[in-house]
């Protein structure tokens, strides 16, 4: 269970306001899209949830507790570009999460669990179809398969939450619906929070199941840095209830499947 | 016709203009040494291709009574072990203070200024100090080329740690890394290229420093040979030397261009 919240966060930088009064609750296994205008302090929103930066007043909660002060195993990440290391091949890329927990002198496993640690990195690569990939360095790869190897180096962590920083943005428009479908079923499949920052409307109500936008409610034309910007919309794109609905529906499909031992039409597709 | 831009040579033909110029200056040399020699036959300042022969194979083979081996070796073994330990020095100083500094702001705000100001002093106008406070041995030298081209590299490596993108620190804190295993494991690996760069760009001046070095004060080294036979105008000597330098400075080159590839293959496909 893994439930955010915002109390009263305000973020100024000197007398210039950028977020104020954010107020947010975010429950568990939701799929939290922030949208909004450029500029306007979105990617401010999920820094502050990163603790890359701390916000002037109020409080981030996890789970109840205050976030670290300084980004933590518990939120990963994946930026729009930059986020996979060029000097490391694509399985070192993902493997190297636990070998830092589980060593924290020479940041290398050894013997058995190095083997152990190969064989989750290796799997999980297969998950976002890079398997065939892993000798490879990151600048071999195209935009998209970065992005999708930067998914599986923050999830071998197992986070709390995944923060997503306008993860499509660089890409073309085949490898960003490939990356749709990708994040939907990762996000189904690990049941973890997502947090991602976008500022394309269709695809935050592709993939969110609930979309906030923040925006500056208040303008005043002498001094605009003075009034900050907030959630001005709290959208429940996917209720709870149809997902679950969903779910058990699913469920009970396979359950069925299994009972009919040969019946190949009602095992789920992945396209 | 186009524009002359869009004009390139095919590889043999730019290997064939790029030795052009070389062959071009060696014949002018012959002829205004011939000419020359024609007028005078013991002038010293342009010798022949037999002088230079004479000279060097007596310098490559006969045993100098003084050191107990052939000066030529004796003078290259001295300038490249002092070369080499300076840059050795250098580029681990470099590593080890560009990565603190540019990683750890504290450092950085505390070591920053100073190693601009170190790098600003004009190494050759502090040799006096530094003969006089380490006296007229192997330290000062040592020492005379750190304080050259240390700063330098440490500036460098420090602007490269800057430059890692944020996104690429963040998302090594995100994973659960300490500072020493970013260090280790993020920075250094991405700083290594960078540092046999700017040790290449650095082996002019340390030559330089070397030679300035050598030219004062010391047992043996190329740059001592020449200005000790410079008082007998002994051109047959000084030019030979010249090109072995270079020569010398060129393998060098080569030789970290090569380990660099070998070693970093991943640097190469960033710049692609």
């Amino acid at each position: 269970m893994t439930e955010i919240r915002f109390e009263k966060v305000w973020k100024e930088y000197g007398s210039a306001i950028v977020l104020e009064n954010v107020d947010l609750t975010l429950a568990d296994h939701e799929f939290l899209v922030v949208i909004g205008p450029s500029g306007v302090g979105k990617t401010t929103l999920l820094r502050l949830l990163l603790a890359q930066e701390r916000p002037t007043r109020g409080r981030i909660l996890l789970d109840g507790a205050e976030i670290a002060a300084e980004p933590t195993a518990d939120r990963g990440v994946v930026f729009q570009r930059y986020s996979v290391f060029p000097h490391k091949t694509v399985l070192a890329n993902v493997m190297l999460g636990p070998q830092w927990a589980g060593s924290p002198l020479l940041g290398r496993l050894f013997g058995a669990r190095r083997r152990a640690l190969r064989e989750r990195a290796m799997a999980l690569l297969d998950r976002v179809g890079l398997a065939e990939h892993a000798k490879k360095y990151p600048a071999q790869l195209s935009g998209g398969m970065q992005q999708r190897l930067a998914l599986a180096q923050s999830l071998i962590n197992k986070p709390k939450v995944l923060l997503l920083d306008e993860p499509f943005g660089a890409l073309d428009p085949g490898s960003r619906r490939a990356m749709h479908v990708l994040v939907r079923e990762l996000w189904e499949e690990q049941a973890m929070t997502i947090v991602m920052v976008t500022h394309d409307l269709m695809e935050a109500f592709h993939l969110g199941t609930r979309v906030v936008a923040i925006d500056r409610p208040r303008r005043d034309p002498q001094a605009p840095e003075r009034y900050g910007a907030t959630i001005t919309s709290d959208f429940c794109a996917k209720p709870r209830i149809v997902r679950d609905s969903f779910r058990f529906e699913a469920a009970r499909l396979r359950a069925a499947a299994e009972r009919e031992a040969d019946a190949p039409f009602l095992t789920r597709e992945r396209d | 016709m186009r524009r002359i831009i869009n004009y390139a040579p095919s590889p043999g033909v730019a290997l064939l203009l790029g030795a052009a110029p070389f062959v071009a200056v060696g014949m002018f040399y012959l002829a205004a040494s011939d000419a020359r020699l024609a007028v005078d036959a013991a002038d010293k300042l342009m010798p022949g291709l037999s002088a230079f022969y004479a000279q060097m194979s007596r310098l490559m083979t006969r045993v100098d009574p003084a050191v107990a081996q052939p000066l030529f070796w004796y003078d290259t073994w001295w300038s490249l072990s002092r070369l080499l330990q300076g840059i050795g020095w250098s580029a681990l100083i470099g590593i080890v203070g560009g990565i603190l500094i540019g990683f750890i702001p504290f450092l950085r705000a505390t070591f920053e200024p100073l190693i601009f100001a170190l790098s600003l002093i004009p190494p050759l106008a502090v040799l006096p100090i530094l003969f006089i406070a380490f006296g007229l041995g192997e330290t000062s030298k040592l020492v005379l080329i750190v304080f050259g081209i240390a700063p330098f590299i440490v500036r460098d490596v420090v602007l490269l740690v800057a430059a890692i993108p944020r996104e690429q620190i963040i998302k090594a804190q995100t994973l659960g890394a300490s500072t020493w295993q970013m260090i280790v494991d993020v920075v250094l690996p991405q700083a290594l290229p960078r540092l046999i760069e700017s040790v290449r760009l650095s082996l002019g001046s340390a030559w330089l420093f070397v030679i300035a070095a050598e030219a004062i004060t010391a047992e043996g080294g190329l740059g001592y040979r020449i200005f000790l036979v410079r008082r007998y105008l002994a051109m047959d000597v000084i030019l030979p030397y010249v090109v072995w330098i270079t020569l010398l400075a060129f393998l060098l080159d080569y030789a970290l261009r090569k380990l660099s590839a070998a070693a970093f293959p991943w640097a190469k496909l960033r710049e692609a």
